[in-house]
């Protein structure tokens, strides 16, 4: 929650936000000047630093009365910068601050300083980019200074995406770079056409200011669907397959979990905070349905993947669909926005998604190293030759399902409880499917890795275990979220938390693992370890129809992940959410 | 009608034509012309409406390095556009344009719309300028208002450079970038090479310096010589410095680098982050600036260079 007075004066511990920014950029001009063989050194020494300081931070606000601010050159707005930090930028700081530690320890062995330094110089350095831009943006307060935050996420990106130089992933970047910028400049022009109209960039006073005229809703419409692209919410997300496959598995960790986190969380406040709902209920639909169509997408596309990488991206695809699903939830019965349940159960889901979707990456990238390939189908066997990675992956997945106690298990709770008061039935079919669809790749992965081996597995490269503990702990982050204390960091309504221990643990556990395994039986194109004979000649008439469907739903994914559809797309969406806003105001 | 309408009457029939004309034709190469001569033309209409600090840095780095830029990778595309020959149908093509002119409408709406006495905060920038002791309010709002987003800024364009680089090859890593070039050492480009930069330097000197109190500042003052030292490099008269090299890596860090602890000082010390003592504000502001153009020519020319090509023995 933003301050509901103007900020003149910087707060207690207001300083924080600052060096939360400052650390991890010093840190990358350190780096720099240094040279190749300081890099990961100084990577390592910024690290816990930034820990203490998101740490502190998280410490600081409740005392604060819930915001931090800081003055930046003790300029007041609207002439000068204010940063300022509510429960949503204190907890995405610190999951951002357990994530990249954590991918750190498991890329140190991988990106030594070395003689071939390029990959690791480079990666290093953007890390520490990427963090220093993902805090700025959570702890911008000023439309500009986030546009700025996001071009600095934006290029810290992109050379991850291409870091092992091959031609593919050299065109992925190129890809994603443009895709993003386009998403740059209808934010820009977003924000130039608010400056324009309420001669302010700062939150505050622009959510004070702004009023439901044609301008202020183009712009709104504009900056949102900017922020869709650089998201890779579907149908815009034509870069996010390539990217997030091709990349070293460690970015690929980052990419996934944090980094499209970024524009989301400007979403957030774009919407909840400088204009306070006034793109309206039915704008909000358009991003409820683009979400629940990126879910069965993502997750039927995810079904027919036959590497392991790309199933994991395209589940990513369906878990950014599921973060949509808050914002028309988040529209009570009289059409008003209200900070409440369904906006911390979407941050939530954010954060559960965050740390276990990096972890699934990294137990990937394990596997990868191991086998020498990803093929799902090839992966037999190799829960006893990797143990760790498997439990990683399994872990993970789990946690993504909503089982309790797991941050997805609370966050679908939280949205749930908003279906069910702001009498949107209608979400509740997608919350749910949501977790069965998960837990449908989840299962076809396992059952691959725990099948018995055709022959015995003769793994290329040991994979130092301290990798496979970094990863093996943020799956369990991932599963533990629930239990953290988040009501004094979000908005979560009394009453209504189900006991993550209790019986229907174990029903939250077990209907969507069988729903999912039916799933993965019928929309997975591939020969696998699931069905017995009998019944596979059974239900094959129904199993032949859900993979026509399924080779529909993929044959559609690949028309509209070429340019000239995707830059459609991108057009169409910001001119049906310019129109429903205004019809809506 | 008077000479001033008519003028601008022209100049703008001259900036949509070069717009149409650019997203119109067919070759990349006239395309890049054509890109070039608007952002050259859009700089004019930046003078028109007396934002000449805008003009210098659209005329810099729109129609200038970015221009040439554009114009390397179209040389380079050219072989190769005839093979892609993948044109899509004119059902695409009519939707595109559909939709294109509806959020061009949308904007022009948009921009129609907004307040005649536009909300603006320039009385504030210049109000407030006694705090810096400089007279340029468009410096005082880059180096003072709003630091934080300058200092990042710059933090971008090392992250352009980072990523340039890790397109490299791992053996060229921290070698030369760029091919090496060889001109006649008696031709024209040499001569302009050794004529040239002795006024482009004193040119770019005096941008930023005049940019305290009147248009200019460093990033115009540090495109201006950044051009200067690609022309000598261009013309073989001296050579791109190693990747791995500490003076130029310093050099590249030097900006953002004394912007961000100038402003720890000013946490630690003063009044904020960013604040500046007033008794010193302006040869700090200066102090920084000078920094930043040495870091700015660096790194555009570093970025029209282009990725380490040759490796140096170690």
């Amino acid at each position: 929650m933003l301050p509901p007075a103007p900020m003149s004066a910087t707060t207690a511990g207001g300083f924080l936000l600052v060096l939360s920014i400052v650390l991890p950029v010093a840190g990358v001009l350190l780096a720099f000047a240094l040279g190749d063989r300081y890099v990961r050194l100084v990577a390592f020494t910024i690290m816990p630093l930034g820990l203490a300081i998101a740490a502190a931070l998280v410490l600081a606000l409740p005392r604060g009365g819930g915001h931090l601010v800081y003055l930046l050159g003790a300029w007041p707005p609207p002439l000068g910068v204010a940063l300022h930090a509510d429960g949503l930028s204190a907890v995405m700081i610190a999951a951002t601050a357990v994530v990249i530690p954590a991918v750190a320890v498991y890329a140190a062995p991988e990106f030594r300083p070395a003689a071939a330094a390029r990959a690791p110089a480079a990666f290093w350095m953007l890390l520490l980019a990427i963090w220093g831009a993902l805090n700025a943006i959570f702890v911008g307060g000023d439309l500009f200074t986030l546009y700025v935050a996001l071009e600095l996420l934006t290029f810290a990106t992109v050379p991850l995406v291409s870091l092992d130089g091959r031609a593919e992933t050299l065109q992925a970047a190129l890809r994603y770079l443009l895709f993003a910028l386009l998403g740059s400049v209808l934010y820009l022009a977003g924000t130039a056409l608010l400056y324009g109209l309420y001669g302010a960039l700062d939150i505050v006073l622009l959510s004070r200011r702004a009023d439901a005229q044609l301008g202020t809703l183009i712009a709104a419409a504009l900056m949102t669907t900017g922020l869709l692209a650089k998201t890779a919410l579907f149908p815009l997300h034509l870069w996010l397959p390539p990217a997030h496959a091709g990349a070293p598995a460690a970015a690929s960790a980052i990419l996934s979990g944090l980094v499209v986190k970024g524009s989301l969380f400007i979403v957030i406040r774009l919407w909840f905070d400088v204009m306070r709902g006034l793109p309206g209920f039915a704008a909000a639909h358009v991003l409820g349905a683009l979400g629940a169509t990126a879910i069965i997408f993502g997750s039927v596309v995810a079904l027919r993947q036959e590497r392991l990488k790309l199933l994991i991206a395209y589940s990513t695809l369906a878990q950014i669909g599921y973060l949509f699903l808050m914002f028309p939830l988040a529209f009570d019965v009289s059409g008003d926005l209200k900070r409440g349940g369904a906006l911390a159960g979407g941050v939530l889901q954010a954060i559960s998604h965050a740390t276990a979707k990096a972890a699934m990456f990294m137990a990937a990238g394990s596997i990868y190293a191991g086998l020498g390939h990803d093929r799902i189908t090839g992966l037999n066997g190799v829960a006893r030759a990797q143990p760790l990675s498997v439990l990683t992956f399994a872990l993970g997945g789990v946690a993504l399902m909503g089982v309790p106690p797991s941050g997805a298990s609370l966050a679908k709770d939280l949205l749930l409880q908003a279906a069910a008061e702001t009498e949107q039935w209608w979400w509740t079919i997608l919350l749910q499917a949501g977790g069965v669809l998960t837990a449908a790749y989840v299962v076809l992965v396992l059952a691959h890795a725990l099948a018995p081996p055709d022959k015995p597995i003769a793994l290329r490269g040991a994979v130092p275990r301290i990798c496979d503990l970094a990863a093996l702990v943020l799956a369990l982050c991932s599963l533990l979220l629930g239990l953290m204390p988040w009501a004094s960091y979000l908005p979560i309504p009394q009453g209504g938390m189900s006991n993550p221990l209790g019986i229907d643990a174990l029903s939250k556990l077990l209907l969507p693992v069988l729903g999912g395994t039916v799933l993965a039986i019928l929309l997975s194109p591939w020969p696998h370890p699931l069905a017995l004979n009998a019944v596979e000649r059974m239900i094959a008439p129904l199993r032949r129809a859900c993979l026509g469907f399924g080779r529909l739903v993929e044959a559609v994914d690949d028309v509209l992940r070429q340019w000239p559809a995707a830059s459609m797309s991108l057009l169409l969406v910001a001119l049906l959410l310019g129109t429903l806003m205004f019809a809506g105001a | 009608m008077s000479i001033t309408t008519v003028f601008e009457s022209v100049l703008a029939a001259l900036v949509l034509g070069l717009a149409l004309w650019t997203i119109a034709v067919r070759e990349t190469y006239s395309a890049t012309v054509g890109f070039v001569a608007y952002g050259l033309m859009v700089a004019l209409i930046w003078v028109g409406l007396d934002a000449i600090d805008v003009a210098l840095t659209e005329a810099a780095i729109g129609g200038g390095l970015g221009g040439i830029v554009l114009l390397g990778a179209a040389a380079r595309l050219r072989d190769t556009e005839s093979t892609a020959a993948e044109t899509p149908n004119r059902m695409v093509r009519l939707g595109a344009a559909a939709l294109s002119a509806a959020i061009a409408a949308a904007l022009a709406i948009a921009i129609l719309l907004l307040p005649d006495a536009a909300p603006t905060l320039a009385p504030a920038a210049v109000a407030n300028a006694a705090a810096t002791g400089l007279a340029n309010p468009v410096t005082n709002v880059l180096m003072a208002f709003r630091g934080m987003d300058t200092a990042l800024e710059k933090v971008v364009l090392l992250l352009a450079i980072v990523g340039v680089w890790s397109l490299a090859s791992d053996q060229a890593w921290g070698g030369r970038p760029g091919p090496h070039h060889e001109a006649d050492p008696n031709g024209v480009l040499a001569f302009l090479a050794r004529l040239l930069p002795p006024v482009g330097i004193v040119i770019g000197v005096y941008i930023l310096w005049t940019g305290a109190d009147h248009p200019g500042g460093a990033f115009q003052g540090g495109a201006v010589l950044a051009s200067m030292w690609l022309l000598v490099i261009m013309a073989g008269l001296a050579d791109t410095p190693p990747a791995s090299s500490r003076r130029l890596r310093l050099v590249l860090v030097a900006g953002p680098g004394l912007f961000f602890l100038v402003g720890l000082g000013g946490l630690c010390f003063g009044a904020a982050f960013l604040a500046y003592p007033i008794a010193h504000a302006k040869p700090l502001i200066l102090g920084i600036e000078t920094a930043m153009l040495l870091t700015i020519a660096a790194t555009l020319a570093l970025l029209l260079a282009g990725a380490p090509e040759r490796s140096v023995p170690r």
